[in-house]
């Protein structure tokens, strides 16, 4: 089957008075992809979103979504997209089921009618359908969001930082979901903060700053990262930063999660010669260990370069 | 179902949730009402007098008793002289003083006329003016009473002072149409807005942006259940104003429906303004308590007459709907206005109306930008 583009943006730029937003922002999305774009608070994401939803008009470039012009023909768009703003809260004070029914009736069509494709969603939230959605945990109010925003079968779901703020569990099944929604036939464009849903799509973009930094699937992104990466422990992580740094050719010095992950300037770090010299700086328990570069890796290294460009 | 219609069961089931603030809504007229009904008054009681006579006869003596005889008035002070009549007002309790000319009832008998300077204290200038018009009033009473017993033709004592539709000066008249305006700015105007705005904080106004609701569907969505709240409003005042009150009713209640719904849309088309000025609800409250409640209370002639503003003030005063409203409403209860009477202030509002609706439709964005 030959792929068609859902979303086409061309050299876009936008700035709010002085601040530019964004800057020179090109690409495309295929039919059926799920397409992450990940960058940190600041980078550019809602804007974007906002200018392929219509709510906004690029300063200069021009977007197509399925085919049409977001300027001149957004109202042929609207009914089109399934849209699930950053700050989107649900009307607190109605219930689960009144949600949906608000939602399918403003879209112009019943829960019944399209209740096959939340099904799947939905079910689990069936439960507690007399509740308030003010009163939901915070991964159901965003499954509720997700199934408000597909319950007029929208040809391209656009989701704003949908799980930010959800647990890890919730997380999960969020993006276990958009999986089964992409079988259906849905585009979905999804922002993220979180570096580690990266490889849950099928292309990123790394946005940082208003300009895409990157855009290839996963794992051409983490393919990018060449250099050899060590994972460094210690009993004290502010101490052993310091020490890193300091080391003579010490490149990237950045903490994630359990390790400090670390690479020098030029080629192969020796693990004997830096775990002699932490011990020398005084750190205790120094476990070291060759890593496998993740995205968040190939993030920071590219951050790095564009800095100093 | 369609679209509309969700929306605007939607809107009703949300302010029906709200129960505090339909408490508030509902209760606040009730609450409002009495307290401008029994507690604020504009009436004088006990009001402290001097009595400067220099005749001292039967009629001097009659006048002064009538006065007493009322609540309004209570004589504090008999003076010798008229230079005694600063230092009594500089010690601040009173409020008036009555001068009798001398020989007033040879006077009065002989050259038919004679004279009653009434001294008050402007410092409260509305006190000032209600004190010297109940005055005028008991006086006249007297001389009317005089020329019918006596039969002394047409003695004259007057300050001519009449007061018409309102003889008791019963301030529950005035305020029950203030308050009307009142309550439908904060009904229509403030509730309105809020409901607007809160739907952008929440970030909800970008998917109904995106969905096929029109931009005006969204705004008679919003506007509806207020209008509905506003009218349940005007009615419980009226019954209260009229069966606990006694305030008269003379006009058209068709007319006054009418008139009340005009000003009705004219709040809510303000609300809607603001709405579309405002991106949060606090800037929305601010602006339509500050910029409109505040006004409706003071400038429109609810508490404080028009007429004894400086002229500034009375010219900011035309641009606030509620004061048509009030001299329509005013007309309608107290004099039975008809609308041949009322339809220049009914044409300004409705004016005000369209611009407002207008201005709205345009700034209402189908976009964030």
């Amino acid at each position: 089957m030959k792929s068609t583009i859902v979303v086409e943006i061309n050299n876009v730029s936008k700035s709010f008075r002085q601040l530019k937003a964004l800057k020179q922002v090109s690409f495309a999305v295929e039919e059926g992809e799920l397409f992450g774009v990940i960058g940190p608070d600041g980078a550019g994401k809602t804007t974007l979103f906002r200018l392929i939803n219509t709510l906004l008009i690029p300063d200069e470039g021009t977007l197509s979504v399925l085919g049409y012009d977001t300027v001149n023909e957004y109202k042929q768009i609207r009914p089109l997209l399934g849209y699930m703003p950053g700050k989107f809260s649900l009307y607190q004070d109605l219930t689960v089921e009144e949600n949906l029914q608000f939602f399918a009736s403003v879209f112009g069509t019943s829960v019944a009618s399209n209740y096959e494709l939340i099904k799947p969603i939905y079910h689990q939230l069936e439960p507690f359908k007399n509740r308030l959605s003010g009163a939901l945990s915070g991964g159901m109010k965003q499954k509720l969001a997700l199934s408000c925003a597909l319950i007029h079968k929208p040809k391209l779901l656009l989701l704003d930082e949908p799980t930010t703020g959800v647990d890890a569990v919730s997380r999960k099944e969020f993006w276990d979901m958009l999986k089964m929604l992409k079988q259906e036939g849905i585009s979905i464009i999804v922002s993220t903060p979180y570096m580690d849903e990266a490889n849950l799509c099928d292309r990123v973009a790394l946005i940082q700053k208003g300009s895409i930094l990157q855009i290839d699937t996963p794992t051409s992104v983490v393919n990018g990262f060449t250099k050899p990466l060590l994972g460094v422990k210690a009993s004290n992580t502010y101490q052993l930063l310091k020490a890193l740094k300091s080391f003579p050719g010490s490149d990237s010095v950045h903490p994630f999660g359990e390790y400090v992950h670390y690479t020098e300037k030029d080629g192969e770090p020796d693990p004997k010669v830096l775990q002699d010299y932490l011990e020398q700086q005084g750190l205790q328990n120094v476990q070291i260990k060759l890593m496998d570069p993740a995205i968040e890796d190939r993030f920071m290294d590219l951050m790095h370069t564009a800095e100093e460009v | 179902m369609n679209s509309f219609a969700g929306f605007v069961i939607k809107e009703f089931k949300q302010i029906y949730r709200d129960k505090r603030t339909l408490t508030v809504l509902f209760g606040m007229p009730v609450i409002m009402m009495i307290l401008f009904g029994f507690a604020i008054r504009n009436e004088i009681s006990n009001a402290e007098i001097g009595i400067l006579d220099r005749s001292k006869d039967e009629v001097t003596h009659q006048i002064i008793q009538k006065l007493e005889a009322t609540d309004a008035f209570q004589v504090r002070a008999y003076l010798q002289d008229v230079n005694e009549i600063e230092a009594l007002f500089r010690e601040g309790d009173i409020k008036e003083v009555v001068v009798f000319e001398a020989n007033f009832r040879q006077k009065l008998v002989r050259e038919q006329r004679a004279d009653i300077q009434i001294i008050t204290d402007a410092t409260n200038p509305n006190l000032a003016n209600l004190v010297q018009s109940y005055t005028a009033n008991i006086i006249q009473d007297y001389v009317k009473a005089l020329n019918s017993e006596d039969q002394i033709e047409q003695a004259g004592i007057m300050p001519k002072v009449r007061m018409m539709y309102n003889p008791e000066l019963r301030s529950v008249n005035l305020f029950v149409p203030g308050l009307i305006a009142v309550i439908l700015m904060l009904v229509s105007t403030l509730m309105t807005s809020i409901s607007i705005t809160r739907e952008k904080e929440m970030g909800n106004m970008e998917i109904l942006l995106v969905s096929p609701l029109k931009p005006y569907h969204i705004i008679i969505g919003k506007v509806l259940p207020y209008l509905v709240l506003s009218v349940v409003n005007v009615i419980t005042i009226l019954i209260l104003a009229i069966f606990v009150f006694q305030v008269p009713f003379e006009g058209s209640y068709l007319l006054f429906f009418a008139e009340a719904g005009l000003f009705t849309l004219t709040a809510l088309a303000l609300g809607v303004f603001i709405s579309s000025v405002a991106s949060d609800q606090q800037t929305a409250m601010m602006i339509s308590l500050a910029g409109l409640l505040l006004p409706t209370v003071l400038l429109s002639g609810f508490i404080f007459p028009v007429q004894s503003m400086p002229e500034v003030l009375q010219w900011i005063s035309h641009i606030i709907p509620a004061k048509w409203f009030l001299i329509i409403v005013r007309g309608i209860m107290l004099k039975g206005s008809e609308l041949l009477m009322v339809w220049k202030e009914t044409l300004i509002l409705i004016g005000m109306t369209v611009f407002f609706i207008a201005l709205s439709l345009k700034k209402f964005k189908v976009r964030l930008q």
